[in-house]
């Protein structure tokens, strides 16, 4: 086996790089590709959810079951897509898109309470019980001013969420 | 090569696969590592406000986010197992040929001898241990000794068939009681490699295949020690085996790699500490290969040990140093973790491998929960501090009730 960018050509880097809007520099959709044929063992174009779990640091992640939702089976275009919301050269509304993503497990474009519960469940585990869940979520929105059985749009979040001290940058290892 | 026979041979062999299953202590200790270093950054809500629960604070989970995104764009466990390819040199119009021509050298030539020297190696052993074997049923002692020599001489073809350029340093191992050997492992072939100079009894998991055939066969006489994965309580009879192994003056030197699994020799997983509580001295071996010619990293994940040795077999020659270092024992307040921890360093610092505190079995195994509880725990208390502060007169259960 060769060089793996070797089956990378330069118009398909070129394809990828527009798809996630030019976020990526073109060796590090290079690296990134790599890496998924190191996880995409049976190079098969997708990744599925046991390949993830073999990477213990990510098995190890409380949303690693929200993340698979969204990472589980896609090609390498949409991996990489998706994961440019960890670049430090994304943007605050492509950051906020995949938190939304994160939360927004139905998909209807509306976080609701219970949406926000699940997250927090699977932050806290069994070191909270059902109703301190509930309370501090009903305390929090209450704070922000929204009642407590009230839905969140995009634009509700983004809101929020621009007070926030946003930790989202991941660094792509280049050689 | 610089072959040396010593008298005595036992082969033994722990193999890829996990010898124990990791018990409480050992999986506390990785996490104990683990924790350090994942912890690090932010696995708690964003807190600019550290005592009033924000609804931005709340839905804040980037962190956790960038945490799952890091591991999955690179992370140090699946880098130990990385078959690395060196870079081609061929890529030019007078190395190209001269590459062809080695090609046709290596296949064409240098194979076939290979091949044949290998077929001559095997009918003389076989053609010398089964007799034996028959005719000394009754001479024990003699039987075992020439049986020994005999798989000495076997691996001394083997490492031939590779043309194998072995370096030895340090004293070559004497035979003690109460002592064990333990090495870092990076192949099969590392059992080959060790035992041509010196006869090693190992522990060895049963193979199908010509593996299996020679293990039932061959090793079998010659004293292995076998386990068995899957089963939970094998580990306190293998334990057993081992103890009564160490502690007769008339078996041979034992040899285990406490890593559990193959790696790809520029990493060094933690050990399993089963070799260190023997009760005896510990004397570590350094392996380090030269990819000069070929990686001798066997992925056993991509390729059967069968194609592992032809691609051997077909390479220039298989480059190693190894390192015996200083027998070391446990110091009086040192647990058997943190003495296995100790020859580790030293095993990584001689052969000149990075040290990762993952547990080798977590190839085979999903990780604990331990730790992602652990997180949850830090998470849920403040989150609890939070709510407290904010609200003095509620009604606040502690945590894990109802």
């Amino acid at each position: 086996m060769g060089n793996t960018s070797s089956m990378l050509t330069q118009y398909d880097i070129e394809e990828v790089q527009s798809h996630c809007k030019g976020i990526f520099s073109q060796r590090e959709i290079i690296s990134l590709y790599e890496r998924f044929c190191i996880l995409d063992r049976s190079g098969k174009g997708f990744i599925l959810e046991d390949e993830f779990m073999a990477v213990p640091e990510f098995a190890l992640n409380p949303l690693a079951q929200r993340l698979l939702r969204i990472l589980e089976g896609v090609n390498f275009k949409e991996f990489v897509l998706l994961l440019s919301a960890f670049s430090p050269r994304a943007s605050f509304k492509e950051k906020m898109e995949f938190i939304f993503k994160v939360y927004d497990s139905d998909g209807d474009g509306k976080v609701t309470t219970s949406d926000i519960l699940g997250v927090l469940r699977d932050l806290s585990g069994s070191f909270l019980t059902e109703k301190q869940r509930e309370q501090v979520v009903i305390q929090a929105l209450d704070q922000a001013g929204f009642s407590s059985g009230c839905m969140l749009t995009y634009e509700d979040f983004v809101k929020v969420l621009v007070k926030a001290n946003l930790k989202m940058e991941v660094e792509v290892p280049v050689d | 090569m610089g072959i040396q026979r010593t008298g005595v041979k036992d082969s033994n062999q722990l193999r890829d696969s996990s010898l124990f299953r990791p018990s409480q202590s050992e999986v506390d200790l990785y996490q104990h590592d683990m924790e350090d270093f994942l912890l690090d950054s932010a696995a708690e809500p964003a807190a600019p406000h550290q005592n009033k629960l924000l609804l931005c604070d709340l839905l804040d989970i980037s962190g956790v986010l960038s945490e799952a995104a890091s591991a999955i764009v690179d992370d140090s466990f699946t880098r130990c197992f990385k078959s690395n390819i060196p870079e081609p040199w061929n890529w030019n119009i007078y190395l190209l040929p001269l590459w062809c021509l080695g090609v046709i050298v290596r296949y064409c030539i240098l194979f076939p001898v290979r091949v044949l020297l290998l077929t001559v190696g095997w009918i003389i052993f076989l053609g010398a241990f089964i007799p034996v074997h028959f005719i000394l049923r009754k001479h024990d002692h003699m039987r075992r000794k020439i049986e020994r020599g005999l798989v000495e001489f076997i691996c001394s073809v083997f490492v031939a068939s590779w043309t194998g350029v072995v370096k030895y340093h340090g004293p070559r191992p004497s035979r003690r009681p109460r002592q064990v050997f333990v090495a870092n492992h990076t192949s099969m072939i590392d059992f080959i490699i060790l035992e041509q100079m010196t006869a090693f009894a190992v522990i060895m998991q049963k193979h199908p295949g010509w593996v299996g055939l020679l293990q039932n066969t061959v090793l079998e006489s010659l004293g292995c020690i076998w386990f068995n994965r899957t089963e939970s309580k094998d580990r306190h009879v293998v334990g057993e085996k081992l103890r009564k192994h160490v502690i007769d003056p008339e078996s041979n030197l034992l040899l285990i790699f406490p890593e559990g699994t193959c790696v790809n020799n520029e990493y060094i997983v933690m050990f399993k500490k089963g070799a260190f509580e023997l009760d005896c001295t510990v004397c570590p071996v350094a392996i380090k290969y030269n990819k000069i010619f070929v990686d001798a990293f066997w992925n056993s994940r991509k390729q059967s040990f069968t194609m592992h040795l032809l691609r051997l077999m077909t390479s220039w020659a298989v480059v190693c140093d190894v390192w015996y270092l200083e027998p070391q024992t446990i110091r009086p307040n040192e647990t058997p973790i943190e003495f296995a921890e100790r020859v580790r360093d030293m095993i990584a610092k001689r052969a000149g491998i990075k040290k990762v505190a993952w547990d080798g079995y977590l190839k085979y195994y999903r990780p604990s929960s331990k730790l992602t509880e652990k997180m949850q725990q830090k998470f849920a208390e403040s989150m609890l501090r939070r709510l407290r502060t904010k609200t003095s007169d509620e009604d606040l259960s502690t945590p894990m009730e109802g």
